[in-house]
């Protein structure tokens, strides 16, 4: 889905990239407010939903080349974070809507996360969720 | 085997939030203009970020060496400071001993070891209590058959 449809999804405010929206295919989302685990779980074509606003969420974003960030429950970082992502061509986004229901808009839009795994419930490739060991 | 060639040689300092980060991305980019193969570049950069973080939250002062040869890229992070009481306990998942202020930044999840461990082909890790930490991480290239 391209970034465009994301931000219209959420009805989201532009801080930076509006040129790139158009462009940009999202293959999926991860939503996370651990930077850690969005390094570790984060595939090609990722796109970010996060609570955390401090300069660090920018420079794990280039370290994985995410497709860009949405800052959830209206949150907004300073402006020195959006002239890094600006620097770095990520745009940013940010939504009111919480992380559990931004995360559940683009969800029910067909979006994966990135873990490649789904409840039987649904989608085609369905695997029971692994227990945890 | 050719000599290893240093490439870059960056100091990193400890808690110090706003230059974190920095000298990971100069690797990355350094690692582009070589172009080499980007799914290696990816690991060396995950890895690498959460070595200087390490430094950044854990250490007082450090630095990043990159190095590369004809098998592969190696990156060193050195510090000095604290060091690591009990190693096996510091690979675990979850274990972290980080501040509330790395915490509240996203940080201290206790996975920066263990996602440095699943990125490199070889990874050893030298510390001593109240001295500091050497993390050695390797990374060879992906063979073209
Ligand atoms: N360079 C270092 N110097 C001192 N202690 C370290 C260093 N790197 C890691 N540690 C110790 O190992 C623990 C686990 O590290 P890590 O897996 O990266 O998790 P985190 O950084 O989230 O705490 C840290 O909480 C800290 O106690
Ligand atoms: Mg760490």
């Amino acid at each position: 889905m391209k970034l465009i449809a994301i931000q219209k999804l959420l009805n989201a405010t532009i801080l930076t990239g509006k040129e790139l929206l158009d462009h940009l295919e999202v293959k999926m989302i991860c939503g996370s407010d651990l930077i850690s685990d969005v390094l570790s779980f984060t595939k090609e074509r990722s796109l970010l939903l996060t609570g955390l606003t401090n300069p660090q969420i920018i420079r794990a974003a280039e370290m994985i080349d995410l497709c860009g960030i949405v800052f959830v429950r209206g949150k907004r970082p300073g402006d020195d974070v959006i002239r890094m992502a600006r620097e770095r061509k990520i745009p940013l986004l940010v939504t009111e809507l919480p992380l559990f229901e931004s995360c559940g808009v683009l969800y029910n839009a067909g979006l994966p996360g990135c873990s490649g795994l789904s409840l039987a419930t649904g989608g085609d490739k369905s695997v029971a969720a692994p227990r945890p060991s | 085997m050719s000599q290893p060639r240093v490439l870059l040689e960056i100091p990193v300092e400890g808690n110090n939030f706003t230059t974190a980060g920095e000298a990971a991305s100069r690797v990355k980019r350094t690692l582009q203009k070589l172009g080499i193969d980007s799914a290696l570049i990816r690991r060396v950069s995950i890895a690498t970020y959460e070595a200087e973080m390490n430094i950044v939250i854990h250490a007082e002062y450090g630095k990043i060496v990159l190095q590369v040869d004809a098998g592969g890229v190696t990156v060193l992070a050195e510090d000095r400071g604290k060091g690591i009481p009990d190693l096996n306990q510091a690979m675990t998942a979850g274990f972290s001993t980080a501040s509330d202020r790395a915490r509240a930044m996203g940080f201290g999840a206790g996975m920066g070891l263990p996602n440095i461990k699943k990125c490199t082909d070889q990874l050893e890790i030298d510390t001593q209590v109240n001295v500091g930490t050497k993390v050695v991480m390797k990374f060879t290239y992906p063979t073209t058959s």
